[in-house]
């Protein structure tokens, strides 16, 4: 994979100076990818790293002639092993996809037809680029052998399955089959793993290298997260605003970015910090022993599905127990499925457990009538994952902030009330500006702010944070997580914390709780529990979180 | 599986007993007396108080309100809706003559609407143009927007009387078939067309199209591989409603081109009050709502293999 | 991810905010949505003072000239009995645009509480109210309208009323199908944890999120209620002949229809352009507020 011998033959995708519009209006279009170069050789892993409307998608469905029709590519050349493959019509490029260029979408949720049996959906992508033979006999085989070589053992049990009969990873795999299925020198993977567990997340994309060795082929990777870029590739390359900011070999990248912006997202991934995070005032006088202010104890919660059809029952929650200490942070973790919503949800008294008590300091909670709740409810705020559902969209940010005060009564008029939204906002780093934008205006990281905001309106002692910060950028999550460190050290704040990524729960946690199918598997400081944790099942999601290599590089 | 199939066959059966109920207390009860209705209402007061009090014994209606009722279901549950005032005879039969004639209308119209429909669905999606796409967007709400007696009577206007190529009106025969097959298929189609241009557009900017495109699939095959059955299938979920259209449709239609047929008798038997008759045909269409709705509910998951396999559980 | 967000961005854009200047820039690139606004706009008009349109009166018959031909004199043409078809069309705007609004407001009204109390309760009272829907839905509703006149009479308020009531169950549904999504949001979930009560999160969150779709739907059964109410005239079951009521209209013009075309054709086609002019509205609105 050296520089020179690139230059003697052309790389498997060149793109040179690629520029791609979207339509915004009649006669009016918006940028998305403003001039990129991008090349990939034979046998080389290339990652494509970028936040949020970066571009990066569009940059990749521009390389495989699938950009949405309100796109277009105003200047700039795509070509395969130097065939310029630029405006070619569909049915030409259906001759380079598939053939040429295998491509692994971002959600195997949605990306295979849910009526057509698995081995179906594999032949086809054999069969579409085998033209002249119509010997089904080998197409099967071929596409068996396809299946296998994605991974999946059973292949011939899959190969008559149905989607839904397959766990995500599975599906995955599935499509990587059909990737492959038509023999590409090269693959483009788009997300592969956003819609994954991270233990899942690791097993596939270390396939994906191993496939890069075994048949030589080159991949590019685009991806949100830098850890995960940074791990495998032999190249990245950074994406802002359409343009490519920053390219080099790994190591280069890591330890001495070109751009500010790489600089930036470098110090924004969690990996990169060995502690918890300060807060700006310095001092955090969290004693070990400070009194504990909420405890869960012995929950257990079974969910009825009912749907078309006979109904089943699913155990969400399996006689768990949680302790909180005053003034700190409390993390849940787990993978899909543990239950760790679920906890989050009954804390909040969204939802009732089936058995089980919490008790906040020395009242009770499960068991109490509306009315009390409410009361209790002054203490205890949610912070929803979702800053987009979580705001009523028609009210404006002062009407969301003050919604609790004028809830509770808590300001007698309607200056007071202001005065008090305005204070909140600025506690997270908003002000009055915002007061009557709606969260249609405002971005991911304003509207958590608000969220934020709301739920500080009544002075709670807990916030539960359910999974609060992951559907931010990483530049935005490292933001929200800095101004819920401060927060905590200024009012005394203790906090719930779920979430799915490790990573961050040691840039915030003092304590940590690990959950699995609705049990707690460990829990504890969650320095001891990364140094050295009891159970297998927290070593392995230890091990799958992503950017190891970069600790490595910042430990330096 | 047993469970759902009682259910749903439960919830069927109760549509036909509150659509009979209803009725009852629609035409029975709500008017002040009913025997009025039973009269022509140019000579209702010329009836003399004897032929009142014996029709009124004859229909039961001297009887309290509930014994009514009850008599009624009993009756109808073994077929028997009563006779019909005008001709005196049995209402179920008065139906079953001129029943074949609607369900032949209607069939013809449905396969039409049908393939309406999917052509526009389908010359929506696979169109690169956009005035194409445009175009075929608008189609169905002009469909349900033009009123069935309107285009009814443009159709005889052109077809029949200046082309001469159809006749008028009647039943006779397949060609005086045609217009009001046609008349009566536009209205239906449109509904139908606005689903599945909707259904055909979302299933092709799904996720599974896309990895066909990457597979290196041609337009033309992916939507005959992976969009049309996928999107097709939520037709059937209107199926009620398309059955509903086709019942109002085929009043006016049958009106218009002076057919004999369920709609225009039901039409006849409103203006002449002949309660019985009334009812008759409010139940049995209420009826065929339940069965269609009861036959999609039962092939759907069969259709899908996610709900198959739900169902195979239990 | 971001695609994910951005779309849940788009479905809950408030019309409202934008400016309206904006907005009235953008409506001269729609010139058919801007022709269906006119034509609205123009039989409501003839509706509320049809004088200003035609200077005939709807019942001035002219012997002498029956069956006119459509021309300058008599845009529509005239009828047997030498009326102006145009002078009857224009004043039968009101009755049948009155019924129309009489219909769909009883059918808002009535099927959007019905609708809130079932999605919003739950549990029996839900069941029980969708299984009386489920009738309702059962019988299509021009059937049921016919059967509802017969009991109660022959005349245009009762075609109202019988066309509001048969489609009350429509609107029920919809709304219960909305308050039931909304319900679930996260936004509703979050002002009960604020410590709001049940009736507020109804009035300030529930009730303005789940409205926009069914108002949407009021806009498209404005144009079937007229159609059904034109079916009904035209089926003689409204208002007694002299009058002029639209489907009534080309009830009248039908028995001439071989020689004379445009006595029905003419008043049909108004009938079927307005109607079309409020599916047209109703589509946009439904599009610009990603429904």
């Amino acid at each position: 994979m050296t520089d020179a011998h690139e230059e003697r033959r052309d790389p498997l995708l060149r793109i040179t100076g690629l520029v791609v519009d979207y339509r915004a209006g009649r006669r009016q279009w918006t940028p998305a990818v403003r001039g990129a170069d991008l090349h990939v050789g034979p046998g080389e892993f290339v990652s494509l790293v970028g936040e949020s409307g970066s571009g990066k998608t569009t940059l990749v469905q521009g390389a495989l002639g699938l950009l949405p029709e309100s796109a277009r590519i105003r200047a700039g050349s795509i070509a395969y092993s130097g065939v310029d493959v630029t405006g070619w019509n569909d049915r030409r490029m259906a001759l380079v996809r598939g053939n040429y260029v295998g491509f692994i979408p971002q959600d195997p949720n949605t990306s295979l037809n849910p009526s057509k049996r698995v081995g179906r959906q594999v032949i086809e992508a054999v069969r579409f680029n085998e033209p002249g033979t119509r010997d089904a006999a080998r197409h099967r085989d071929a596409a068996l052998e396809s299946l296998r070589t994605a991974g999946l053992k059973d292949a011939e049990r899959v190969f008559h399955q149905y989607p839904h009969e397959l766990s995500g990873g599975m599906k995955q795999r599935a499509l990587i089959a059909i990737a492959l299925a038509g023999k590409p020198k090269i693959i483009v993977a788009d997300e592969p793993t956003s819609a994954l567990d991270v233990t899942v997340q690791k097993v596939i994309l270390d396939h994906l290298v191993r496939l890069r060795e075994e048949l030589g082929i080159g991949v590019l990777l685009v991806t949100h997260d830098l850890g995960v870029a940074l791990d495998r590739s032999d190249r990245i390359l950074v994406m802002r605003d359409g343009e490519i900011v920053e390219e080099g070999p790994v190591r280069r990248v890591l330890e001495n970015p070109a751009g500010d912006y790489t600089r930036g997202l470098l110090d924004a991934a969690p990996a990169r910090h060995a502690g918890r995070l300060e807060p700006a005032s310095g001092a955090r006088p969290v004693s070990a022993a400070a009194p504990e202010v909420l405890r869960a104890r012995e929950l257990t919660k079974t969910y009825r599905l009912r749907g078309r059809g006979p109904t089943r029952e699913v155990r969400a929650l399996d006689g768990a127990d949680l302790v909180v200490r005053e003034g700190t942070t409390h993390a849940i973790v787990g993978e899909s499925g543990a239950g760790k919503s679920t906890l989050a949800s009954i804390l909040a008294r969204f939802t009732v457990p089936d058995h089980g008590t919490v008790h906040l300091g020395d009242r009770e909670l499960t068991g109490l009538s509306r009315r009390r709740l409410r009361e209790v409810r002054r203490d205890l705020q949610f912070v929803f994952q979702n800053p987009f559902t979580s705001l009523d969209p028609r009210f404006t940010v002062g009407e969301i902030v003050a919604e609790p005060l004028r809830a509770f009564g808590l300001t007698p008029g309607r200056r007071e009330r202001t005065a008090r939204v305005i204070e909140l906002l600025k506690a997270v780093a908003l002000d009055e500006s915002h007061l009557r934008r709606l969260p249609s205006q405002l971005s991911g990281g304003q509207r958590q702010r608000v969220a934020i905001a709301r739920a500080l309106a009544l002075n709670p002692r807990i916030l539960v944070l359910d999974e609060a910060v992951s559907a931010l950028d990483v530049s935005v999550q490292a933001q929200i997580l800095r101004l819920l460190v401060d927060l905590q050290a200024e009012y005394g704040l203790s906090y719930v914390f779920v979430t799915h990524d490790l990573g961050v729960v040691r840039l915030i946690a003092d304590d940590v709780t690990v959950m699995k199918d609705g049990a707690v598997v460990e829990t504890g400081p969650v320095e001891q529990v990364f140094r050295s944790p009891r159970h297998e099942y927290t070593r392995e999601l230890l091990e799958a979180i992503p950017g190891t290599r970069f600790a490595v590089a910042g430990a330096r | 599986m047993l469970r759902y199939l009682a259910l749903k066959i439960g919830r069927a059966l109760f549509v036909v007993w509150a659509a009979f109920t209803l009725t009852f207390v629609l035409l029975f009860v709500l008017p002040a007396d009913p025997v009025d209705l039973l009269f022509d209402p140019a000579e209702v007061n010329a009836v003399p108080p004897e032929v009142r009090e014996q029709v009124a014994a004859n229909y039961g209606f001297d009887r309290p309100v509930l014994l009514q009722y009850l008599a009624r279901l009993g009756h109808a549950l073994t077929g028997d809706f009563g006779a019909s005032v005008q001709s005196g005879r049995p209402v179920v039969a008065t139906i079953l003559d001129v029943l074949p004639s609607t369900l032949v209308l209607a069939a013809g119209a449905l396969a039409l609407a049908l393939l309406i429909a999917f052509v526009i669905a389908l010359a929506a999606t696979a169109t690169r143009r956009a005035w194409v796409r445009n175009l075929a967007e608008a189609l169905p709400s002009g469909a349900v927007s033009v009123p069935v007696f309107l285009s009814g009577i443009l159709m005889l206007q052109i077809f029949s009387f200046r082309l001469g190529w159809f006749p008028a009106f009647g039943d006779r025969g397949a060609r005086s078939l045609v217009l009001p097959l046609v008349t009566l298929a536009v209205p239906v189609s449109g509904p139908i067309a606005q689903l599945l241009v909707r259904s055909f557009a979302a299933e092709f900017r799904s996720g599974y199209v896309t990895t066909s495109w990457a597979k290196g699939a041609t337009r033309g095959g992916i939507i005959v591989r992976d969009v049309f059955r996928n999107a097709g299938l939520p037709a059937l979920t209107i199926a009620g409603i398309t059955f509903g259209n086709l019942i109002a449709g085929s009043v006016v239609t049958e009106t218009v081109f002076a057919r004999q047929g369920v709609g225009r008798m039901m039409q006849a038997a409103i203006n002449t009050l002949d309660v019985p008759l009334v009812q008759g045909v409010v139940v049995l269409v209420a009826a065929g709502f339940a069965l269609i709705n009861l036959i999609v509910d039962l092939i759907y998951p069969l259709l899908d293999p996610r709900l198959r396999a739900t169902l195979a559980v239990g | 991810m971001t695609v994910e967000l951005d779309a849940f961005a788009a479905g809950h854009r408030p019309g409202l905010a934008r400016p309206l200047v904006r907005r009235l820039g953008e409506l001269t690139r729609r010139p058919i949505l801007v022709a269906s606004w006119i034509v609205v706009l123009v039989v409501i008009g003839w509706a509320i003072a049809p004088g200003l349109f035609t200077s005939y009166g709807p019942y001035d018959g002219d012997t002498a000239a029956s069956f006119v031909p459509p021309s300058a004199e008599h845009w529509f043409g005239t009828d047997r009995l030498g009326r102006d078809l145009f002078a009857r069309s224009v004043y039968g705007a009101q009755t049948t645009l009155t019924a129309t609004l009489l219909a769909v407001l009883i059918a808002f009204g009535v099927g959007t509480l019905v609708g809130l109390v079932a999605g919003f309760s739950g549990g029996v009272v839900d069941t029980a109210i969708m299984r009386v829907a489920d009738v309702f839905l059962a019988i299509p509703s021009l059937l049921l309208a016919m059967v509802v006149v017969s009991v109660l009479g022959y005349s245009t308020q009762n075609i109202a009323l019988a066309v509001g009531i048969s489609s009350i169950a429509s609107f029920a549904r919809v709304m219960r199908a909305q308050v039931l999504a909304v319900v679930t949001q996260d936004y509703v979930r979050a002002a009960y944890g604020l410590g709001v009560g049940r009736l507020g999160v109804m009035l300030r969150h529930v009730v303005p999120n789940a409205l926009s779709s069914v108002i949407a739907l009021a806009a498209l059964e404005i144009g079937t209620a007229v159609l059904a109410v034109a079916s009904l005239g035209f089926l003689g079951y409204g208002a007694p002949p002299p009058q002029p009521e639209w489907g009534l209209l080309v009830a009248e013009g039908r028995d001439y229809v071989a020689v004379h075309p445009w006595a029905s054709i003419m008043p049909g086609v108004a009938l079927a352009i307005v109607v079309i002019a409020t599916h047209r509205i109703s589509t946009s609105y439904r599009k610009d507020h990603g429904r």
